[in-house]
């Protein structure tokens, strides 16, 4: 087996080995010691995916200035000749780029977590289940197929629904566990539906395949549509939902601002930086055939992300929860990461978009992770989420607020942090193609770069809040050190070469700042920081005014928009007592009724018969002579008369 | 010497039905057994009956009958045995007292 | 037709054979029903004697009479207290095996009168000498029984084994003398 892939395979296997080891023998080992299984196992599987990007990006990746795909796999279900599942590893700039990612924020998160979770009860199973939810991402980005992509999928939606659900004697929790896995499960029912109908039509699983010119072209004469579209386009359509569930996109956003019941860092791990981009990869995985197959799907994809985008984003000014802001902002950039791949084309510098949709993913798993970091300690000392109960941090917590301030700035978008540089990308994509998505996200920049700073403001700055005898302290060394190093993290991953490494098409192309865009997204992201430190910054009247000059929209925004109650509607009236009361009764009555109606009289019937079996000779003799005697009647009634 | 043989055998039926009848409504064990006593009788009459009526010239349905009593003498002082054992233990000889050895 | 004085006595051994019968099945005194057996066996010897089988009769009497009804007697008074009356089965239960075995009755009797030969004993039979007997007991050629006779005689030895292993199983427990 190739070097490389064995690297790979054993950054797959370390989280593996950890579940099972925690897993089966969690109960026996100390808290401290599946702290330190868990995070030195991550610890080698984040130093062996450097090891295996340096190889890649630096070494045997690039032939002839293209990089190539390393893919290794064994048969493991075969249909048919062609159609059949393999199990392997595909190795290629972004499952690279995403195995830096995601081990990279699971480890910090698996240090962070010592500090964070120390104490709790459960504490092996919370490592266990971190590492299952690390496996299942590692597995999904390296799938050489979309059927093992599904299966990883899956997996990943299970250890979501794990982790949100860890509190799990916490009412709210349980029920938000429930609500993201039925919600995810439903997309990705359509997800399978889309891999049934495009193996189906295409007679293979195999990424490499679908994504080839060669295949492609032999793909155009296939004729055959449904309800006015093509097969193909229903199903990447239909693909699309399962990562539209994933992903959190309108409206299937629904799990993600409630899945903030888990532990915070979990939040930061899988709502925040990768779990929730498993949308996002799918698209790109797949981004040659969504283009030359069915752009149109691909145009769907831009507007659904810049409605996301938009919707998140207002959202997000308008909610007090200090998890919930970030997550409807991660809602929000993840929508940025899908227009931009929306409006994205293939090869070269038209395939900018693509480019920056990975290089945004990338920039903000680190400082999104570090924003729910900083927020986790924050929470961890305050012991609520509620800013209202928050002010004037930074005196206690001088490192959270630094960190924090680095990250704000880089989701704001303001050079030379990370978030600019990506979003500038993206803005200049989408500039390219689409003016109206242009301002659409340049306008969502500027409330991004709003609602971060009056979240900053509300949780550091301000007055003191009655903290009681408890005075809030800066966090230990175990979670302050990740929060340093995602902030340095953050610093530095705007200046990587990105367009060299990460393309649509393998090549490498420049990219040139074009200050047409770069201008006007830094003015957005100073003013919405202007104008969040005006309202913010000290105590004004001034906030006050505005919401109670647009009451209703600033309830609604808070409400977001309702989502939840239409959906409430939907299932709760129409579902379930139009559709489903009836088919229950149908079910408890009829169906159910039938089959106890066969074991009523089966169990009346042994009842008399288990009298025949008595033991009683006495009876038996009744018995036999009886039968003695009406035998013999009928052999002499049938063989004499 | 005029009786016919279906004389003897329906005097046999009776004595047989009998036994039958003890045997089913008896509780009382070692009437069970008298009743048992019955049938074989029945059954040894007519096997001499037989004999002497169809085949006089041979001795099988006597020889039958003296095993017959010999088995019945075996078997009747087994279960006088057993009854007497279950007299022991259970201090009554009713067949529904036989029944809790089943478990 | 006259009537012979055998004929006579048949009519009497049937007579006491068919109310003994009944009676010991029905009797409520556990010892009347031995005695009214002891009256149905000493009748069944007697119809013995009725059809030459003189020693078919001795055998009855000694051993049905001397031996199992001895022991039967010896059993109900060692199980049972003075003048107890028995258990007897419900009416409804008596009532049904009697329907049962009225009809079987009267059915095995419809056939009987229906199918058997009517065939009158043969006149002058000479009763079976001892000898004949003893030597088709004990004989190996056609017609003769030294087989059964030995496996009886085996049966009987396993039930002298038996009855004992059974009446001494629990004498630990109680140690009480039969």
């Amino acid at each position: 087996m190739d070097t490389n892939l064995l690297i790979a395979l054993i950054i797959l296997l370390i989280p593996a080995f950890n579940f099972l080891l925690l897993g089966l023998c969690g109960v026996k080992l100390s808290h401290k010691a599946a702290g330190i299984i868990g995070t030195t196992g991550l610890g080698i599987a984040t130093i062996l995916s450097y090891v295996s990007a340096f190889n890649y990006f630096l070494g045997y990746g690039k032939v002839d200035g293209v990089y190539k795909a390393l893919s290794g796999s064994f048969q493991w279900l075969a249909f048919s000749d062609t159609l059949h599942i393999d199990l392997g590893l595909y190795l290629d700039p972004i499952s690279i780029m995403m195995l830096v990612v995601i081990s990279t924020v699971s480890f910090m998160v698996h240090l962070y977590s010592n500090g964070y979770m120390h104490g709790e009860r459960g504490f092996q199973r919370y490592y266990a289940f971190l590492s299952l939810f690390t496996f299942s991402m590692l597995g999904l980005v390296v799938a050489t197929n979309i059927f093992q992509m599904y299966i990883f999928w899956e997996l990943v939606g299970v250890s979501s629904y794990l982790l949100i659900g860890f509190y799990y004697t916490k009412a709210s929790a349980v029920l938000a566990a429930k609500k993201a896995f039925i919600v995810t499960r439903f997309a990705d029912l359509g997800m399978l539906l889309g891999i049934l109908v495009l193996s189906y039509y295409t007679d293979t699983f195999d990424f490499d395949i679908l994504n080839s010119t060669g295949f492609q072209e032999g793909l155009k004469s296939v004729g055959a549509t449904f309800m006015g579209a093509s097969v193909f386009t229903w199903a990447t359509a239909l693909i699309f939902i399962g990562g539209a569930g994933k992903s959190a996109m309108l409206p299937l956003h629904i799990w993600l601002p409630d899945a903030m019941e888990g532990p915070t860092p979990v939040s930061a791990l899988i709502h925040a930086a990768t779990m929730v981009v498993a949308g996002v990869y799918l698209v790109a995985r797949l981004f040659p055939f969504y283009f030359n197959i069915t752009p149109e799907v691909l145009t769907g994809i831009a507007y659904i992300g810049a409605l996301t985008s938009l919707y998140a984003a207002v959202v997000a000014c308008a909610q007090t929860d200090i998890k919930r802001v970030l997550a409807f902002s991660t809602i929000s950039q993840i929508a940025y990461m899908m227009v931009a791949l929306g409006v994205s084309k293939l090869g070269g510098h038209d395939g900018l978009g693509y480019m920056a949709s990975m290089f945004h993913l990338f920039t903000h798993a680190f400082f999104k992770a570090c924003l729910f970091l900083c927020a986790g300690a924050v929470i961890h000392t305050i012991g609520s989420n509620e800013m209202d109960k928050m002010g004037n941090l930074r005196k206690y917590m001088p490192i959270t607020h630094i960190t924090f301030l680095i990250a704000c700035l880089a989701i704001a978008g303001i050079p030379p942090f990370s978030g600019f540089f990506s979003k500038d990308e993206i803005l200049v994509a989408a500039f390219e193609d689409d003016k109206i998505l242009f301002f659409c996200q340049w306008f969502v920049a500027g409330l991004t770069a709003f609602y971060m700073f009056r979240l900053y403001y509300g949780i550091f700055w301000g007055e003191n809040k009655n903290y009681g005898e408890h005075t809030p302290h800066e966090a230990p060394l175990n979670m302050t050190l990740p929060l340093i190093i995602l902030a340095a993290l953050t610093c530095v991953t705007g200046f990587l070469p990105f367009s060299e490494l990460v393309t649509s098409d393998g090549a490498a192309f420049e990219i040139h700042t074009e200050w047409i865009v770069a201008i006007p997204s830094v003015l957005v992201g100073v003013c919405g920081i202007a104008v969040a430190t005006l309202m913010y910054k000290s105590k004004s009247t001034v906030p006050d005014k505005i919401t109670n000059s647009i009451k209703g929209f600033y309830v609604a925004a808070k409400n977001r928009f309702y989502f939840d109650e239409v959906y409430m509607f939907v299932t709760k009236k129409i579902i379930f007592k139009a559709i489903c009361a009836p088919i229950a009764w149908f079910d408890r009555h009829i169906i159910d009724g039938f089959m106890d109606f066969q074991a009523w009289w089966s169990n009346a019937l042994s009842y008399r018969i288990r009298g025949f079996q008595s033991g009683s000779l006495q009876t038996y003799i009744g018995v036999f002579i009886t039968s003695i005697l009406v035998i013999s009647a009928i052999i002499i009634a049938y063989v004499f008369i | 010497m005029n009786i016919p043989m279906s004389f003897y055998i329906i005097l046999s039926l009776i004595m047989f039905f009998c036994g039958i009848y003890g045997f089913i409504t008896r509780k009382n064990l070692i009437a069970m057994l008298m009743s048992l006593e019955l049938i074989l009788n029945a059954v040894n009459i007519n096997f001499a009956v037989f004999n002497r009526f169809l085949f006089p010239g041979q001795m099988e349905g006597m020889f039958f009958t003296l095993f017959i009593i010999g088995v019945a003498a075996a078997e009747t002082a087994l279960a006088i045995a057993i009854i007497i054992n279950v007299f022991r233990s259970a201090d009554k000889i009713e067949a529904d007292e036989l029944k809790k050895m089943k478990y | 037709m006259d009537i012979a004085a055998s004929d006579i006595i048949f009519y009497i051994l049937a007579f006491v054979i068919a109310v003994s019968s009944v009676l010991t099945v029905t009797s409520k005194k556990l010892l009347h029903s031995a005695v009214y057996l002891l009256f149905t066996l000493l009748a069944t010897a007697g119809i013995y004697f009725e059809l030459n089988y003189h020693f078919l009769a001795a055998v009855q009497i000694s051993v049905y009479i001397g031996g199992i009804l001895v022991l039967l007697v010896f059993s109900i008074v060692l199980t049972s207290k003075v003048g107890e009356k028995m258990d007897t089965a419900s009416v409804c239960k008596a009532a049904i095996t009697a329907l049962l075995v009225i009809l079987g009755a009267l059915f095995c009797g419809y056939i009987i009168n229906t199918y058997l030969p009517d065939v009158k004993m043969a006149p002058a039979q000479q009763e079976v000498d001892m000898n004949t007997i003893g030597n088709s007991l004990l004989g190996t050629g056609r017609f003769e029984y030294i087989l059964p006779f030995e496996a009886i005689s085996v049966l009987l030895l396993a039930c002298i084994i038996g009855g004992i292993l059974i009446a001494k199983n629990n004498k630990k427990k109680e140690g009480e003398e039969e």
